[in-house]
């Protein structure tokens, strides 16, 4: 995944992942940066913060991953991600209803709360455990099967997920991070959807975060520990 | 009074009760037991007394007088107690390891040596001055040397190599079988081929079971079974307790057959801990203590009673989801048994201490201001800490931390760095810090790649060797995993944080400190053969000397009580496989390094043996420490030899002190092993512990 050869334009685009705990967020983001998948994976705790290039013909995207906890209690950090990201894949589990609607509500609050020009992709995980999955090439274009076939754990199908995308202006795509199947998809549509005007260089320390300064120097007073962290009762 | 009740029998005293269930596990380790504590001066009398629990314990029996030569009357078969002996220490074998744990009514009561040295100095006068420089345990536990007999020796001589816990590896009364499958996971119920009859009777062959549930009687979490399997028990426990509770006169412990049952009650939560371990009650209730802490370090302590103010019937199943595995992984380092648990003290990577301080300088140089406390652990050790003068870290708190990081997959598995909020129940259980995590093969240091391979072998000790950084392919074993854990309470501080790391670990290749600790974690701890034959020299040789002569302490704890912090040595050969040095623990899922031919089968079944090995000689740690710590035993030096194993227990203000070693090493032996090892942890202190650590 290295870069190649003439130096192409490099830039780093702040991405985060929401959705329902089990979903596959992790997983995703496993496929994507090790291309690896892990049988019994344990939930997120927190945040995990990963990186990992994607190179475009014209220029090479640097992408700052931020893999959050599905868990209820860890909600009330999220803002903390999304709020400068300039994507965000949301995702849902195709054979879990409640996934989805979960991934709804995650959409209508980065429409309120995030960056306006967010790139928002909607992901249904575990294509694999679909019937569909066995020969799919493209399963993203064309959402049409699902019912229930044999051993078909599906449960949301390709057309209502589709359909409420084109609706908010989401890309979407159906997944599998167990095969790998449409992983790198997303990301490369992702990279390809931030526009040229938001992308900044990814070199320099300028890459800012969260809001945070930055400066070393800054003097905090760490007296206080119990009491400042005391008031930001979240997480939970 | 607290109420304890027991099936069969009521136990009029609370402290020394801890071991009633344990006979079957432990009448083995009764054979010849002695103590030594602060009982006024008695008239000199012999020491030892004996007990005999089966034809085959007679040959164990060593002289019950004790003769001041060499050549002596020997007593290999005989029962006879030593006169003066208050008698209690009968030849019930069931009863006799309680009474370890009640000098009242078995110990022999030493004097302190340096108040009384007559009392039982009779034949001490013997000993090269030598072997004993001020407070040494031989001045405890005397008259080992004068009291062999020929037939005795002759004995010792053909079967001094002989490992602990031979015995009861062969035994057919084994009271760990089946101890390799306890972390096996109980089918679900729509398992095929499985009717509940079955799960059932294999949730009742687990040998410890721990349980959460909320006053109100709804089940939080247990160990073993899912709820169709355990509800009616849980309701069960909740009647119990609740009863008990009622008549303002709570419950704290039962037993049922060779179960123990301990409960704690923590506000709205009960917890229950039943073992057939063999620990004693507050050795459970610690284990329990834990768990709370960790449901603490999820929710906070507000939190928890806002959840059951408001609705004493939630269901607290919603908020802790997610947080089963880290329950889980803490309780089965329980039951495999964790040294660290069992001593409240924390175990240090070994460092020379200019070596150490490099590092702290180095990290207290690329501090954050947002940082609260710092830690480089290696492979569960800790390496460095800093902190501000007037915060320490709490074992308790560093054991959740080191569980979630070292025992419980999650974060280790995940990836990349880490931010999670958590509560540190002993710093303030009322609010969350937060905390980075980054392991160093994970987020390799981009600045030094150079590429190279040596084997994670332990070939290279001694003088530093070259940095070397970590090959960023081969996936260290969790043994030699680094991780830098830095704490704040500004949870936006991610980023602060990051470039802290990043500077710390580039600072840490650059000036070599990084290599020292890969090598340091990749040596492992430290050898006994080597420390006995130290003689002041370094260490250099450590594949030399196993076995030859007297047969060797095969394991040992020291606990530093000021520092809170042990050693012990390395678990190889006899507690470990000599081909990895990683644990065997089923959790680990690091492949295996290097390509041996042995079947995954064969693997399995070391990996078990080890499993038990290891309980077997945690389950001997676990009686040690009860018996030495029981409320007004007053002891100082416990020696215990049974069939299995010859072991040791001695506590001063300075150290905890507890060794194991074959069941033939000889009492004194045993003495000067210890000595040695003592005055190596002495000398090694500053190595061996992190004394103060990076304070700002
Ligand atoms: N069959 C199948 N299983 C998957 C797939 N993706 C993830 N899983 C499994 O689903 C479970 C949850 O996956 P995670 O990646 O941990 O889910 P998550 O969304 O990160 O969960 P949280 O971190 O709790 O929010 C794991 O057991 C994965 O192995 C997939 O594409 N197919
Ligand atoms: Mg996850």
């Amino acid at each position: 995944m290295a870069d190649t050869n003439a130096p192409k334009p490099s830039s780093s685009v702040k991405l985060v992942l929401l959705g329902e705990a089990a979903v596959g967020k992790s997983s995703l983001v496993l496929r994507f940066v090790n291309n690896d998948f892990q049988e019994n994976k344990e939930p997120t705790i927190g945040a995990a913060f990963l990186t990992q290039k994607c190179n475009l013909p014209t220029r090479t995207i640097k992408f700052e991953i931020w893999d959050t906890a599905g868990q209820e209690r860890f909600a009330s950090l999220a803002p903390m991600y999304y709020r400068n990201a300039q994507a965000a894949l949301v995702v849902y589990d195709l054979t879990k209803p409640t996934s989805l609607i979960k991934a709804k509500h995650w959409v209508a609050e980065l429409q309120r709360q995030a960056s306006p020009g967010i790139v928002i992709a909607l992901v249904g995980n575990k294509l694999d455990l679909t019937s569909d999955s066995a020969g799919t090439a493209e399963v993203s274009g064309d959402g049409d099967d699902n019912a229930e076939d044999s051993g078909d754990a599906r449960k949301i199908s390709t057309e209502e997920a589709k359909t409420y995308a084109e609706e908010e202006g989401l890309l979407f795509f159906e997944t599998s991070a167990k095969t790998g199947h449409n992983v790198t998809e997303v990301f490369t549509a992702i990279a390809n959807a931030i526009p040229e005007t938001s992308l900044k260089s990814a070199r320099g320390p300028g890459a800012s975060h969260a809001g945070v300064s930055r400066t070393e120097e800054q003097r905090v007073n760490l007296n206080g520990p119990r009491d400042s962290h005391a008031k930001e009762g979240c997480a939970c | 009074m607290d109420r304890d009740i027991e099936a069969g029998s009521i136990d009029t005293n609370n402290n020394n009760n801890n071991n009633n269930n344990n006979n079957n596990i432990q009448k083995n380790q009764s054979n010849n037991i002695e103590a030594v504590d602060h009982v006024p001066p008695l008239p000199p009398r012999p020491s030892r007394k004996l007990s005999d629990d089966g034809a085959s314990g007679a040959l164990h029996v060593t002289a019950a007088s004790k003769p001041t030569t060499q050549v002596s009357t020997i007593d290999i078969s005989t029962l006879s107690f030593p006169d003066g002996s208050r008698g209690t220490f009968s030849t019930s074998a069931t009863s006799a390891t309680r009474s370890v744990a009640s000098p009242q009514s078995s110990a022999s009561g030493y004097t302190s040596p340096r108040t009384d040295p007559t009392a039982e100095t009779v034949s001490v006068a013997s000993y090269p001055a030598t072997l004993r420089p001020p407070g040494d345990l031989a001045d405890l536990v005397t008259g080992e040397f004068n009291r062999r007999s020929r037939a005795w020796s002759m004995l010792r001589t053909q079967s001094s190599s002989v490992q602990p816990f031979e015995a009861s590896r062969t035994g057919a009364c084994d009271t760990l079988a089946g101890f390799e499958k306890e972390f096996d996971d109980i089918p679900e119920l729509g398992d095929k081929g499985i009717t509940d009859e079955q799960r059932l009777s294999l949730w009742k062959s687990k040998m410890k079971h721990y349980m959460i549930l909320s006053s109100a009687g709804k089940p939080i979490w247990s160990r073993h079974g899912d709820t169709s399997l355990i509800n009616s028990y849980m309701g069960v426990v909740q009647t119990i307790i609740s009863f008990y509770e009622g008549a303002k006169d709570p419950l704290l412990g039962f037993t049922a057959g060779n179960a123990r049952f301990v409960i704690s009650t923590q506000g709205p939560l009960y917890f229950v801990a039943i073992s057939r371990l063999g620990e004693s009650d507050a050795q459970l209730r610690s284990q329990l203590d834990a768990l709370y802490m960790q449901i603490l370090s999820t929710l906070t302590l507000p939190t928890l009673k806002n959840i059951f103010v408001h609705r004493p019937s939630t269901d607290l199943r919603k908020p802790l989801e997610g947080t089963e595995s880290l329950l889980s992984s803490l309780a089965d380092s329980f039951t495999k048994g964790s040294p660290s648990a069992l001593l409240g003290a924390l175990e240090c990577l070994r460092l020379r201490k200019s070596h150490r301080a490099t590092i702290n300088n180095a990290f207290l140089k690329c501090r954050s201001d947002k940082l609260l406390y710092g830690l480089i652990v290696a492979g569960g050790k800790l390496v460095s800490v800093i902190r501000p003068r007037k915060h320490s870290l709490h074992p308790s708190d560093l054991q959740l931390i080191f569980n979630m990081l070292f025992e419980s997959g999650g974060i280790r598995a995940g990836g990349g760095e880490n931010w999670v909020p958590l509560c540190l129940p002993a710093f303030n259980n009322r609010g969350y810090l937060y905390m980075y995590v980054s392991f160093f093969d994970s987020v390799d240091t981009a600045a030094e790649s150079q590429e190279t391979n040596n084997p994670p072998s332990s070939s290279q000790d001694g003088g530093p060797p070259p940095p070397q950084p970590q090959p960023p392919k081969p996936i260290p074993s969790p043994d030699e995993e680094i991780a830098i854990i830095l704490i704040s309470a500004d949870k936006e501080s991610f980023f602060d944080l990051k470039s802290m790391r990043d500077k710390l670990a580039l600072q840490l290749a650059k000036n070599g400190s990084l290599a020292l600790i890969q090598s340091a974690a990749r040596q492992g701890r430290p050898r006994i053969e080597t420390i006995l034959n130290l003689n002041n020299t370094q260490l250099t040789t450590e594949s030399q000397g196993q076995g030859q002569g007297q047969g060797q302490l095969s394991h040992f704890l020291y606990k530093s009580r000021a520092n809170v912090q042990f050693c012990q040595s390395s678990l190889s050969p006899a507690f470990e496989s000599p081909l990895s040095s990683s644990s065997p623990g089923p959790s680990s899922s690091a492949p295996e390094k290097g390509s041996s031919v042995t079947t995954s089968s064969e693997r399995q079944r070391t990996a078990d043996k080890l499993l038990v090995s290891r309980r077997r000689l945690m389950t001997l740690y676990h009686h040690l420490h009860s018996s030495i710590h029981a409320k007004h035993s007053h002891l100082k030096v416990l020696h215990l030899v049974s069939e299995d194993a010859a072991s040791l227990a001695w506590i001063t203000p300075v150290f905890e002190f507890y060794c194991v070693a074959g069941p033939n090493m000889s009492r004194g032996v045993m003495t000067q092993c210890a000595n040695k090892v003592v005055q190596w942890a002495k000398r090694e202190e500053e190595r061996l512990f992190i004394i103060g650590g990076g304070v700002f």
